[in-house]
């Protein structure tokens, strides 16, 4: 053996020795954790709304893993992929993630409803949870229909009923003859409340207005001088997001259209869209599915486990803003759906199938939320393999100059009446269309 | 049946019934197509003086007001930190000359074009490295709430914008046609080779009317952003430009201004009365309709030079 061969096996022998060792780090390192994956958006034009929902979602299995050593002993291993609100990152995202960690990984939960769809196929081929909270195909609370897909604690139409039964109560159960308009992003998206809205409409007598702005909303004084000062409806609800929600704001105002009259729906109401309205936003009411502020003890770990120690991701004043609250509660659905199926499966890195068996086992009551230090951030919710919304509430709040308040008590969307029925309908129609066949929920264990 | 009866009798109906709406709503629509202006104007700069469309005009815009809120963010005086911000437009400016302009001279058009959206994904990209994605809060005092003028809401805002636009017209008019720099660009843009020829260097000229541009996305940009917030979606307002110069014509200044002022009339115009019998959001596709029917009659938009070639 020549010198220079001698050196190239002993480069040889070093690279192999160096790349297994490292392999071997990396496996072990896998073998210890729960593969989660965050696909949120930092980058492109809804990113001032994607940012703070992510930094929630992380900063939760950060707290996790601080604070607990992980899941039932299990740390979380969370990995962020931007898809920048596009549905084909979206999917590049989803095909790159999916296989990682030790198990593939646990749960996605896209954060858009456009990616919603596109990966509805995938995830129920790959076996993989999704979660879409606030936010997706409503009907997919049929848990038959869509055994991996989870909407909890509340989908558009349910989110519609909860506005409309506020409404309602601010007219003193009366809205024969009264007019509501309803402003909505011109995308599969914002159409999503129609359906319901328009079978409220009917049944309580009011007069249902429809103005769709066109993406991305940069303008809509035609729109407002219509609902200002044509029409004037007693009532405007707003299905918008991103900058078309604070340009609505602004251009309401300028129309001198009341802001107490004015609802936008969870998408709609963070303080992203009225700090970029300005003063002028006052006033202005909004649908959520969870509380707002930063005085839950949940927070308050967060503080002492991650503000302290300069581990959250974002801003610390962030903390305790709407989009932030969200990103927190959606990943607590994703570490509940987790603990219910370590329960079952054993303290270890799980499987996306044995993960799904989890969420469609998660009681979130009471004692569950003290215990997680939720209690007033979320109403109770519970599901089952049929029903994957689970049941959760809607409460309205209003923004006062500074934060946003609660003026309502949590409020139960009217599924037992009505929604649920349009839920499987609609989902009966996509497994026809689809040929699916529905699951027998009383075969599952 | 309904349709044609939305279409061709209810607008009409709508108008002779309330005509002081139809007034306000033509109003708003000059005010929205001065805004439109604004943007269109240095998109206008640049192809005049160079014969580039200039697809990062949008970028420049969001890049311009992000450093103009970030300035104001990191608690530099609005006024220093528009001056500020317009020397950071000049420094890209200079820089697009130097790093991308300078060795595409004599390049086809279509190539330079090409090199301008890659400017407009850098710039998209920098700004945000830069300054953060969220949303600034741009408060320059200006009344947002509307003013009744014989029952006809007005938008102080609006009219604020519309009297900036004004004099940022006026200013350039004076730059253009009574400054030595002003007949120098006029003569780059009538001819690059006989100004050459006389001793104009192009490459400087290219340098200012970046720059000019720049400054006047500065202007775009501090008037969008205080209305919207500024954030990344400014830069789409590039989009409400481009009707306004297929209409207007790529090569004048009071055709980027008398074509913001027809899109804005006719799109308001059109969402209000007619976006019913359409099913409503007709007001974007509707202003790129408008302008390309303005196309038929006028090739070059209405006030664009004629562009005759000898065979």
């Amino acid at each position: 053996m020549t010198f220079n061969m001698k050196i190239s096996a002993a480069a040889i022998a070093l690279a192999v020795g160096v790349s297994g060792t490292l392999l071997a780090e990396q496996a072990k390192a896998q073998d210890a954790g729960q593969y989660v994956p965050g696909t949120v958006y930092r980058s492109g034009p809804y990113a001032p709304g994607g940012i703070p929902w992510a930094n929630g979602y992380a900063d939760y299995f950060k707290l996790l893993n601080e604070r607990d050593g992980g899941i039932g002993g299990v740390p979380i291993i969370y990995e962020e992929c931007d898809t920048a609100y596009s549905n084909d990152k979206g999917v590049e995202c989803y095909e790159k993630m999916k296989n990682q960690g030790p198990t593939g990984a646990s749960v996605f939960q896209p954060l858009s409803t456009g990616i919603t769809y596109a990966l509805i196929d995938r995830v129920k081929a790959d076996e993989i949870p999704m979660i879409t909270s606030g936010l997706g195909r409503a009907d997919a609370s049929d848990g038959t229909v869509f055994p991996w897909v989870f909407t909890l604690p509340v989908t558009y139409w349910a989110g519609a009923d909860a506005i409309v039964q506020y409404i309602d109560q601010q007219e003193e159960g009366s809205l024969d003859g009264k007019t509501i308009a309803l402003v909505y992003h011109d995308s599969a998206y914002g159409k999503e409340p129609i359906n319901t809205l328009e079978y409220l409409a009917e049944k309580h007598g009011f007069k249902l207005e429809l103005f769709p702005v066109a993406h991305p909303g940069l303008e809509q004084k035609a729109t407002w001088l219509k609902i200002g000062r044509q029409i004037r409806p007693d009532w405007t609800i707003m299905w918008g997001w991103g900058v078309m929600n604070s340009t609505a704001i602004k251009e309401a105002a300028a129309v001198g259209y009341p802001m107490d009259r004015f609802i936008g729906n969870w998408w709609a109401g963070s303080e992203v869209d009225v700090k970029a309205a300005g003063g002028v936003s006052k006033g202005y009411l909004s649908a959520q599915f969870h509380g707002a502020g930063e005085d839950f003890k949940v927070l308050d770990d967060v503080k002492k486990h991650l503000v302290e120690k300069d581990l959250n991701a974002g801003p610390d004043e962030e903390v305790g803003d709407i989009l932030y609250n969200r990103g927190l509660i959606s990943a607590v659905f994703t570490a509940e759906g987790i603990a219910k199926a370590q329960e079952k499966y054993g303290q270890k890195p799980l499987t996306g199938e044995q993960i799904r068996w989890g969420i469609e086992n998660i009681n979130l009551d009471e004692a569950r939320l003290e215990e997680l230090g939720l209690t007033g951030l979320l109403d109770p919710v519970k599901l089952s393999c049929a029903d994957h919304e689970g049941g959760g509430s809607v409460i309205i709040q209003q923004w006062d100059g500074e934060n946003w308040k609660p003026v309502s008590d949590w409020i139960s969307p009217a599924r037992d009446e009505y929604l649920r029925d349009m839920y499987e309908k609609s989902a009966a129609d996509y497994a026809a269309e689809k040929g699916i066949e529905p699951r027998d929920c009383s075969k599952e264990s | 049946m309904s349709f044609l009866n939305a279409f061709f009798v209810d607008p009409f109906v709508q108008i002779a019934d309330y005509p002081l709406f139809f007034i306000e709503v033509v109003i708003g629509g000059l005010l929205s197509g001065v805004m439109y202006s604004l943007v269109a104007l240095g998109f206008v700069l640049i192809f005049k003086a160079s014969g580039v469309f200039n697809f990062a005009q949008g970028a420049m815009v969001l890049f311009a007001a992000l450093s103009f809120a970030g300035f104001i963010e990191m608690g530099v005086h609005p006024i220093f930190a528009f001056i500020l911000a317009g020397i950071v437009m000049a420094g890209v400016a200079i820089a697009i000359e130097r790093v991308v302009l300078r060795s595409l001279v004599n390049q086809p058009a279509i190539i330079l074009f090409m090199a301008t959206i890659g400017i407009t994904y850098f710039l998209d990209g920098f700004g945000q490295t830069l300054w953060g994605s969220d949303v600034k809060v741009l408060d320059l005092g200006i009344p947002q709430t509307p003013i009744d003028v014989g029952g006809i809401f007005i938008n102080q805002f609006d009219l604020f914008a519309a009297a900036v636009a004004g004099g940022l017209v006026l200013v350039l008019a004076i730059f253009f046609q009574k400054t030595r720099i002003g007949r120098a660009l006029r003569a780059v843009a009538d001819d690059h080779q006989a100004a050459l020829s006389v001793g104009i260097p192009l490459k400087t000229i290219w340098a200012i009317v970046w720059t000019v541009a720049g400054l006047v996305g500065l202007v775009a940009g501090a008037m969008w952003g205080a209305k919207l917030g500024v954030q990344f979606s400014l830069a789409l307002v590039a989009l409400k430009a481009l009707p306004v110069l297929i209409l207007g014509g790529f090569t004048s200044i009071p055709g980027a201004i008398v074509g913001g002022l027809i899109i804005g009339v006719g799109e308001k115009v059109a969402e209000v009365f007619w976006g019913g019998a359409f099913g409503g959001a007709i007001e974007d596709w509707f202003a790129y309709m408008l302008a390309l029917v303005f196309l038929l009659f006028r090739p070059q938009g209405l006030f664009g030079e004629k562009i005759i070639e000898r065979v």
